[in-house]
């Protein structure tokens, strides 16, 4: 960690790089948020532990009109969205120096709390260089332990991996934390009646208070004016008449990231009213794996996304053989 | 101020019997906008089209519904009406009350409920509808023809005779195709030779022809008037130029294994061959699969041979890229596979043979010189048993659903000139139904049956089973009779069902022109644009439209090619103005719409943008509307919704949509 801020120092100083897109701490141990430093004294507010989940690709799309080089620290399943939007040209390339940064997984303070943990102060055994074994949470009601793998969000346990798929330089240790299939919630989903499929999903959708959070951390929802914000489809009046229009509202945004989404479960982690978003972006994913060959988004800037592509080896194409 | 006029048509009784259109008037007139509507009983004849020009005048409607037959058929007669009222054409919409409403209703009350919804539309959609002005495109003055046989020969004459420049594009070594391969030719008994190889002739002779053989196209882009297409001569080892023809090295070359192309695999060949002696070019090509020289480095034989010194075994693939105003698809056909066709042991046994085979075998330049003889034991065959609709007419998913519709009379021909050169064989025809339908065709059948005596059978085969001492017992059934057969033979023939050349699908794709469930292009109009694809500027010429013998392959390959004459005859072309749109304001540059634009129509630059009062360069999309053919593939696969087709934007089809549900 001191490892990582000295460096990180260094590009500053050296002048070879203007900003640094990090994570400074929060009001809470737990709640670190996005931030740019700009300078070497900035960085005592820096902060890299296992509550820093937020995927900082994004950021680069507006850092990409700044001044100069922006070094930004990108987790291995944080590299997928950049890469991405490298292939959108949403993100300079030139304007990012990516430092691979280690991840032994994130943590949710939901999950947390699932645990019976309630009236949390602070928790301790989220440090980088730890061992992620155990955490420490200080309670109104004392002190309790978890399991650190308990606590961690849905999306590590079903971790792309600890390689980053671009980067500048690699930094700190990763760990393997896959221990889920990806696509058993799925599947469950799928073996469900029509009925049930429609009453699972209303009941969960019908928790939606459309914040927006889920479109505005997407990484693949990078548009310059999103079309339920335009007014050119009349949807922006639309989207609020019933709570069909509402569900409508997140089925549209996974047709619309189909094909690009690169599941970085960023969607889920940020609803506040924890609706499993992700599930719709996994059943496309599963869908175009099964259809046209397993295909990961943002793996490599050069592949052509299968949704955007025809070959004679499309399964319409074999259809109408 | 919007005056919408909705004028709904009759059809004669062809909308009337089942939409009761005076109902779809009165709804009409309640929707928003709606100023004028009134019902004829022919919308599109004169008289109707002067009723509606009358009233855009009149009640100065700024748009009109035309309530009537698909937009295929008459879209256009109406704009050009409403031009001539002086109305913009794009601000005419037409509900079609035809095809997808009267056609496919029996019950009135269902009909009419759903022409007024189709109508409601249409109505919503004109609203939003804004004068658009159609371009102009250039014509590049040549044509490409693809595939060399009688079709593409004829197409490329008629083309050249009327003074523009053609190429033909043949992938095999000559030009000739299928008609090459045939003795003699139904109903007159001509020998196929000696009306084709004149015609080859002069298509490699004439002044405006251009001959691609040995070559096959590899991309086409562009658009009606404007084609640029990639083609790839493949290496022949053999230097065009020099290659006198002499024929030295096909005699010398040691390598003679391979099956004969053009005798249906019945003999071999060299591998430095001409595939027929009469073949155009004269110049042989090297099969580098072989070739022994090419294969392992060593012999050069026919180098050594050559007086010319033609031969270049280093000689590569070479691509040309050339503009084409118009393009000629003429890719024929192919003789189906046997493989689900076991029952006639045409696998198992050498007598069992094709019909296309069976032309070879006759033919004077043929494996056997022209000989009737068994290919098993050489012996002259004293029973024939030949089987009709070997994969046509077949409901199941073994065969083709389609006539092969030239098997009836080729069968009779090649019956006919058994008995007249064997008298003393034996010709048993098995037949579904005998179709005859062309001129002079019945009478030819019927000489066949009555003054040469061949046994022609109702019924079908269900076996044949090769016998011990080398026969072939037939077993059939004879529907008339009500009984069953069992024909001894010691020769089959099965007029196996014709396909569409395979590799129409990957020119199809190419040309972005469609083809039906059967492989076969389909036609702009089945009955009113038969040789023009819907895809503006390609044509189609013989059997890759659909069966046809001959006489009607060249019937079609003249109307093809005056198709082509029209079109290169103009200077400049109207463009279709219902092409994409960006709306840079919202852009994001994402490349989403290019990677699905199938005609390369869209491009990006950086560009200044003024959004509202501040000014930052983007990358947007720009999109080509001469390249543009207004297929809004872009429109969908944009996330932000920022393409736009026009006369079809986003807006208009919600509110389609919109209406519809209402």
């Amino acid at each position: 960690m001191q490892e990582l801020i000295s460096r990180l120092k260094e590009l500053l100083e050296s002048g070879s790089v203007q900003r640094v897109l990090g994570w400074k701490k929060g009001d809470f141990t737990f709640n670190p948020e996005p931030a740019y430093f700009n300078s070497a004294e900035e960085l005592s507010e820096f902060v890299y532990d296992g509550f820093c989940g937020a995927n900082l690709s994004k950021y680069m799309i507006k850092a990409s009109n700044l001044e100069g080089v922006t070094a930004v620290l990108l987790k291995p399943c944080d590299t997928y969205s950049f890469n991405q939007l490298i292939k959108e040209h949403r993100v300079i390339r030139e304007k990012a120096y990516i430092i691979g940064i280690g991840c032994k997984g994130k943590l949710s303070l939901d999950a947390i709390k699932a645990q019976g943990v309630k009236g949390i102060t602070d928790i301790k055994g989220a440090e980088i260089d730890g061992d992620c074994n155990e955490l420490k949470v200080e309670t109104l009601y004392g002190e309790k332990t978890v399991s650190y793998k308990d606590s961690m969000l849905e999306r590590c346990h079903v971790c792309k991996g600890k390689e980053h798929m671009i980067y500048d330089e690699l930094m700190l240790e990763s760990a393997d934390t896959l221990d889920a299939d990806r696509f058993t919630d799925v599947e469950i989903i799928e073996n469900l009646t029509s009925e049930d499929k429609f009453t699972y999903f209303q009941r969960e959708l019908s928790k939606c208070i459309r914040c927006n959070a889920c479109r505005n951390v997407c990484p693949a929802c990078s548009c310059r004016k999103c079309v339920f914000d335009s007014t050119k489809f009349d949807s922006e009046q639309k989207a609020n008449v019933d709570p069909f229009h509402e569900s409508m509202f997140h089925i549209i945004r996974a047709f619309h990231v189909a094909g690009r989404c690169t599941d970085c479960g960023e969607c889920s982690r940020v609803c506040p009213q924890g609706i499993p978003l992700h599930l719709f972006n996994r059943k496309f994913i599963k869908d175009i794996n099964e259809y046209y060959g397993v295909f990961q988004a943002g793996e490599d800037i050069g592949q052509t996304s299968p949704l955007t592509d025809y070959t004679l080896d499309d399964m319409e194409a074999e259809e109408r053989r | 101020m919007h005056g919408i006029g909705v004028f709904v048509c009759h059809c004669g009784s062809n909308i009337a019997a089942t939409v009761d259109v005076k109902k779809v008037v009165e709804m009409a007139k309640l929707e928003p906008g709606v100023v004028h509507a009134e019902d004829y009983q022919y919308m599109c004849s004169e008289a109707g089209q002067e009723k509606i020009a009358q009233a855009i005048k009149e009640k100065n409607l700024s748009g009109i519904v035309v309530c009537s037959c698909s937009p295929r058929m008459h879209e256009a007669t109406f704009r050009k009406c409403a031009e001539k009222a002086g109305l913009n054409p794009y601000m005419v919409e037409i509900a079609n009350l035809r095809e997808q409403c009267s056609w496919i209703h029996k019950d009135i009350e269902e009909g009419t409920e759903k022409a007024v919804i189709l109508t409601r539309a249409a109505i919503a959609k004109v609203n939003l509808n804004t004068s658009l002005e159609a371009g102009e495109s250039g014509v590049i003055k040549r044509a490409l023809v693809i595939g060399g046989g009688i079709a593409g020969i004829q197409t490329a004459l008629d083309i050249a005779d009327a003074g523009y420049e053609v190429d033909i594009v043949e992938k095999t070594p000559s030009i000739g195709g299928k008609m090459a391969q045939l003795d003699k030719t139904f109903p007159t008994l001509d020998c196929s030779a000696c009306i084709l190889t004149p015609k080859m002739v002069d298509a490699a002779a004439h002044e405006k022809i251009n001959l691609y053989t040995y070559s096959e196209v590899e991309k086409v882009s562009g658009f009606v008037g404007d084609f640029t297409v990639e083609i790839r001569k493949k290496a022949r080892y053999v230097n065009m130029d020099k290659c006198t023809g002499c024929g030295v090295c096909m005699e010398k070359c040691p390598s003679k294994k391979a099956k004969s192309e053009f005798n249906s695999g019945l003999s071999n060949r060299p591998a430095i061959y001409t595939p027929f002696a009469q073949a155009i070019p004269n110049v042989p090509v090297i099969d580098p699969t072989q070739c022994i020289k090419l294969k392992t480095g060593k012999c050069g034989v026919c180098e050594k041979f050559c007086q010319a010194g033609a031969i270049d075994y280093k000689q590569k693939d070479e691509v040309i890229t050339q503009k084409y105003g118009a393009i000629v698809v003429a890719t024929g056909f192919e003789v189906i596979k046997l493989d689900n066709y076991d029952e006639y042991a045409y696998s198992q046994s050498k007598d069992v043979i094709t019909s296309l085979e069976l032309e070879r075998i006759m033919n004077a330049a043929g494996p056997t010189k022209g000989h009737l003889e068994r290919l098993s034991d050489g012996k002259p065959p004293k029973n024939i048993v030949f089987i009709q609709c070997v994969g046509s007419r077949c409901a199941e998913n073994k065969g083709k659903s389609y006539c092969s519709k030239i098997c009836c009379m080729y069968t009779a021909k090649h019956a006919m000139l058994i008995r007249d050169k064997y008298p003393d064989v034996n010709v048993t025809v098995f037949y579904i139904d005998v179709r005859t339908p062309g001129k002079n065709f019945d009478e030819f059948y019927r000489r066949a049956v009555e003054e040469y005596g061949v046994n022609y059978v109702k019924g079908q085969v269900g076996k044949v089973a090769p016998q011990a001492d080398g026969s072939l017992l037939v077993h059939g059934v004879d529907l008339i009779d009500g009984k069953q057969l069992k024909i001894s033979a010691d020769m089959v023939v099965l007029a196996a069902a014709i396909e569409p050349n395979p590799t129409v699908r990957n020119i199809a794709t190419m040309l972005t022109a469609s083809i039906d469930t059967n492989n076969f292009l389909t036609e702009a109009h089945p009955k009113l644009r038969p040789v023009e694809s819907p895809t503006a500027g390609v044509f189609l010429s013989g059997v890759c439209q659909g069966p046809k013998d001959i006489p009607e392959t060249v019937s079609q390959a003249g109307a093809a090619a005056i198709k082509v004459v029209g079109l290169l005859a103009k200077d400049k072309l109207m463009t279709n103005p219902c092409t994409a749109k960006a709306d840079e304001l919202l852009c994001n540059g994402c490349s989403a719409c290019a990677n699905v634009c199938p005609y390369g129509a869209i491009s990006y630059e950086d560009k200044l943008i003024n959004d509202h009062g501040i000014r930052k360069t983007h990358r947007v999309a720009v999109v080509n509307s001469a390249l543009c053919q207004g297929c809004g593939a872009c429109t969908v696969a944009c996330p932000s919704g920022v393409m736009d087709l026009q006369g079809f934007s986003n807006r208009q089809i919600i509110a389609e949509v919109d209406a519809i549900c209402r």
